[in-house]
């Protein structure tokens, strides 16, 4: 009932019209795996705690809907690579009814 | 060669529990494990983190399930490879098993077990496309022998602790230190970031913020990198030096497990979770978060309860003769290997006249 719509670009380039809950108490990460867009042991590996930069997304739209980074996040950021201006943590994002169309591409894996 | 009855492959929680229920079947461990400490994940990236789902503990951190872990194997003597990687398996005629090392440590075991987690800690190596054709020639990711350094021209990427501190270490030594971070802001201990500042207003550390090394360049051995200066795309600085060493920390990978012919899916070791965690190939077993079937759940809880399985099935392996019944702690107590005895403390009977 309370689902909202997402566009996930994989990172092969190919985009996929989601539907995430957001009673779920889920975040992008976790909806991002469910759905099986990057291969698993490639994303979310500290399992969401902002610990890895495995689950780096380009915010595509709404950024100023996003909850602020947390030292935490800023830390990762700060050691991953391919990051741009609009990188997020996807686990730090979690799934509100106000994102409704939000979009994001997932970051490429690190080498 | 390092003989023992089950060789363990990972000294996180599931590994180190599996040392526990092998010793109260008298089985003696080793384990290996590319870190330099045991408790894996929980040591390596989280060990101030609580832990709230392991049965019994209301809350506890990470690190301290690790000392705890390790308190209750004490009695078992486990022995220990660490700073190595499990890097090839060989079985041998009679079905046993001889891991080698990265550093060529030779291990035997009639059973094998995996508890390797996410995979080894590799460190992470930055997106420069020709950076694997100077490695070893000018590229190194961990600095083992700074002497090598000495009179030299070297530049550290990152900004974290490691990048910090082997700065502060290497401006005494190395001819000229740069250190290019990608911010103006690192985020390492206070006390190493003001040193760095220090060091670098004596000129002793040159600091090359808002920029990222994207290219190396040198014929057989680097001489020198490309820096790119941050808003200045257009404009790139080409620096003279004999080392680069990107600091970036450690991330997990599956890494040479993944060719030992194991059956692999979803980036885990598909394993037989009907009855004893066992692989594909007879005598390896997988436990813990590097294994998968259907219903699988990566959590320490489920790591420990398939050790205890998997210690069932490598003690029938082991000796496939004896008749095994389990007992329970609370009525054999723990005769630990070093002829240490835990018990339950006896009633003693009195009559009361």
């Amino acid at each position: 009932m309370s689902d909202i719509n997402i566009t996930i670009i994989d990172r092969k380039g190919e985009a996929h019209r989601v539907a995430a809950p957001t009673d779920m108490n889920m975040n992008l990460m976790e909806v991002i795996r469910s759905f099986e867009l990057a291969s698993e042991g490639t994303i979310g590996i500290c399992g969401g705690m902002a610990m890895c930069a495995s689950c780096q997304c380009y915010m595509l739209n709404y950024e100023h809907l996003l909850p602020e980074k947390s030292y935490e996040e800023e830390d990762m950021l700060d050691q991953a690579f391919f990051v741009q201006d609009n990188s997020r943590l996807s686990c730090q994002i979690p799934i509100k009814e106000e994102l409704e169309g939000l979009e994001v591409k997932i970051a490429p894996v690190t080498p | 060669m390092i003989k023992t009855d089950i060789l363990i492959i990972g000294a996180g929680p599931t590994g180190l529990f599996a040392v526990f229920e092998a010793g109260l079947l008298k089985l003696k461990c080793h384990l290996i494990d590319a870190l330099a400490q045991p408790g894996g994940q929980c040591s390596e990236i989280y060990p101030k983190k609580p832990i709230y789902d392991i049965p019994g503990f209301p809350e506890i951190l990470a690190g301290d399930l690790v000392d705890n872990l390790m308190e209750q194997i004490k009695p078992f003597e486990p022995g220990f490879t660490f700073g190595e990687r499990a890097e090839t398996i060989e079985k041998l005629e009679d079905g046993s098993f001889i891991v080698t090392t990265s550093k060529g440590t030779k291990h035997h075991a009639p059973v094998v077990v995996i508890a390797g987690g996410l995979g080894s800690f590799e460190p992470r190596k930055p997106p420069i496309a020709n950076i694997q054709q100077y490695e070893d020639n000018g590229v190194a990711y961990i600095i083992r022998d700074p002497e090598i350094y000495r009179d030299k021209r070297v530049v550290i990427a990152g900004g974290g602790d490691s990048a910090l501190d082997w700065s502060i270490y290497l401006a005494e030594i190395a001819s000229e230190v740069s250190l290019v971070h990608r911010r103006k802001d690192f985020r390492g201990a206070l006390d190493s970031v003001e040193k760095v500042e220090k060091l670098s207003k004596e000129g002793k550390v040159k600091l090359i913020t808002e920029s990222e090394v994207t290219d190396l360049k040198g014929e057989g051995k680097l001489e020198s990198v490309v820096i790119s200066h941050r808003d200045k795309a257009s404009e790139k600085e080409i620096k003279g030096t004999d080392y680069f060493i990107p600091l970036f920390g450690l991330s997990p990978k599956l890494g040479p497990i993944a060719d030992w012919g194991l059956e692999i899916e979803k980036n885990a070791i598909k394993v037989d979770n009907t009855y004893d965690y066992q692989t594909n190939i007879p005598g390896i077993y997988a436990i813990g978060d590097v294994n998968t079937y259907p219903g699988k759940l990566k959590l320490i809880l489920c790591g420990f309860h398939e050790a205890a399985i998997m210690c069932q099935s490598a003690y029938q392996r082991i000796f496939p003769d004896k008749k095994y019944v389990m007992k329970y702690t609370t009525v054999s107590g723990i005769n630990g290997f070093d002829g240490s005895k835990k018990e339950a403390k006896r009633e003693i009977v009195k009559s009361i006249n």
